[in-house]
């Protein structure tokens, strides 16, 4: 069974189809936001913060000005806490100029249940009260359990609930891909 | 885990674990709205056998930022001045659905008994138990020294603390010397004899009788109170050469490595075990001891009561 599993990994992003996913993520932001002087980005840790950073840079590069990215830790705020055991907390980290009255740009690698959403709404609540709060994924697979829908997708992926989506990025795991595995008994 | 009864329980990476979330809950409490969802619908019981301000209103606003429903129960004007033993005040806990016990107690043990009996399902918190433990004072100390001396990152390897004055009836002096063992800290403990207890060479620190000599190699200093309340006997002369012989006064603050800290648990005694001078200068922590306080215990609640019941 473990090598039959190797062979069902395969490949829906590459390298560069992120790369080019995370330009044209930026390039949408800032064309909705008309501008990108009220964006602020935050990302949901691990690998959500560090797509929030190759965003913000690819803002910079077409606007030529800065933008916040900071990291928000949804964990206290989960709705499955009593389910598992206890979760170590990730950082949590709101850029100096706040939230309030800005566009608040969630950032995650991978949408799924919607859940993860549902819990950073209401960690940007304890935060402050920002303009509007949009959300870009790198990753839309479907099966969502809450009216929540992304407003900036890297690539929509049909998968089966029981497929294992994995994305690895070079800051974090070796290489940048995208890749769906079959589901396994847990 | 799933009690708190005594920082020697606590391996280095569950110790490090709470002193990591600790500095994540602190950093939750800067902003406008402090309270977190985490804890709803929990009960956490403040049950306090020994007068504690302090310590009670840390526990009890820790449980509170995270939404749990706080029961404060006191020996005094309680069933249990009335004669109600332990064992039947757990269990009327139990009934009413307790989550989490955090007990102070004049009997070094009563956590230990209270965890351990099966009266009661929930988690059982040490808040200081007679002269033996309490272990999230020994948890906020080693977080403020980590703050600033460590940056607020890892162990304390290498850190010197000296811990000075009445180690004999210190819960706090020993809870210390366990966890700062733990995370790779060297401790000198500075006592007359008289309040050093039996079987001291058995703790893994350094003991001296002479305070001006461990000063100078020490990278915090901890000062003890003086317990009035559990002198019965003659343990030193008079109050006033205690102060001479093991108090803090600004000469002796200036022997200090110009990067140390002074530490307190509080409350303390101006003019006794510490002076007004070393008190209000840059170097005393005590005033953020109190905030790390509230963080530290919010992390043990979160770490004991956010997950599912092992």
């Amino acid at each position: 069974m473990g090598s039959a599993r190797a062979h069902d990994l395969r490949t829906v992003l590459s390298g560069d189809d992120i790369a080019r996913a995370s330009r044209r993520i930026a390039h949408e932001i800032v064309e909705k936001a008309k501008g990108a002087s009220d964006l602020v980005l935050l990302g949901i840790p691990t690998r959500g913060v560090t797509l929030a950073h190759r965003i913000g840079r690819a803002i910079s590069e077409i606007e030529g000005i800065d933008v916040p990215v900071g990291a928000l830790d949804i964990t206290l705020y989960r709705d499955d806490l009593r389910l598992r055991p206890t979760r170590a907390l990730e950082e949590t980290s709101i850029p100096d100029v706040g939230i309030d009255g800005k566009i608040v740009v969630l950032v995650d690698d991978v949408l799924f249940s919607g859940r993860t959403i549902r819990a950073a709404l209401d960690a940007l609540n304890d935060v402050g009260r920002p303009a509007a709060v949009r959300l870009a994924v790198l990753v839309d697979r479907g099966h969502r359990e809450l009216p929540i829908r992304p407003d900036y997708v890297g690539k929509n992926i049909p998968t089966s609930p029981a497929e294992k989506v994995r994305v690895r990025l070079s800051e974090i795991d070796d290489s940048d891909s995208v890749e769906i595995s079959a589901g396994e008994d847990e | 885990m799933r009690h708190l009864l005594s920082a020697g329980d606590l391996d280095r990476d569950k110790a490090l674990l709470i002193l990591d979330t600790a500095a994540e809950m602190a950093a939750l409490s800067d902003r406008s709205v402090k309270k977190l969802p985490t804890l709803r619908g929990r009960t956490v019981v403040n049950l306090f056998f020994e007068d504690s301000t302090r310590t009670r209103i840390s526990f009890e606003l820790a449980a509170k930022r995270l939404s749990a429903d706080v029961i404060n129960f006191a020996a005094k004007g309680s069933s249990v001045s009335k004669g109600e033993s332990l064992k039947d005040t757990a269990l009327t806990l139990e009934a009413m659905g307790a989550d989490a016990v955090v007990i102070r107690h004049w009997d070094s043990g009563a956590p230990y008994r209270l965890a351990h009996a099966d009266w009661i399902g929930g988690s059982v918190v040490n808040a200081g138990d007679g002269t033996h433990e309490h272990p999230t004072q020994a948890l906020l100390d080693a977080y403020t020294m980590r703050r600033h001396l460590r940056d607020g990152k890892g162990a304390l390897e290498g850190v010197r603390v000296g811990i000075v004055g009445d180690i004999l009836h210190s819960r706090v002096a020993r809870s210390n010397v366990l966890l700062l063992q733990t995370l790779g800290a060297q401790v000198t403990l500075v006592a007359p004899p008289t309040l050093l207890p039996i079987g001291i060479d058995t703790w893994p620190c350094e003991v001296s009788y002479d305070i001006e000599s461990v000063l100078p190699n020490v990278d915090a200093v901890m000062m003890l109170r003086v317990q009035q309340e559990r002198m019965q006997a003659a343990y030193f002369p008079t109050a006033r050469e205690y102060s001479r012989l093991y108090g803090l006064n600004g000469d002796r603050m200036r022997l200090l490595p110009e990067h140390a800290i002074v530490l307190h648990p509080g409350p303390m005694n101006r003019g006794m075990e510490i002076s007004a001078e070393v008190a209000d200068s840059d170097r005393a922590v005590m005033v953020e001891q109190v905030a790390n306080g509230v963080s530290v215990r919010m992390a043990v609640l979160y770490l004991l009561l956010g997950g599912a019941k092992e």
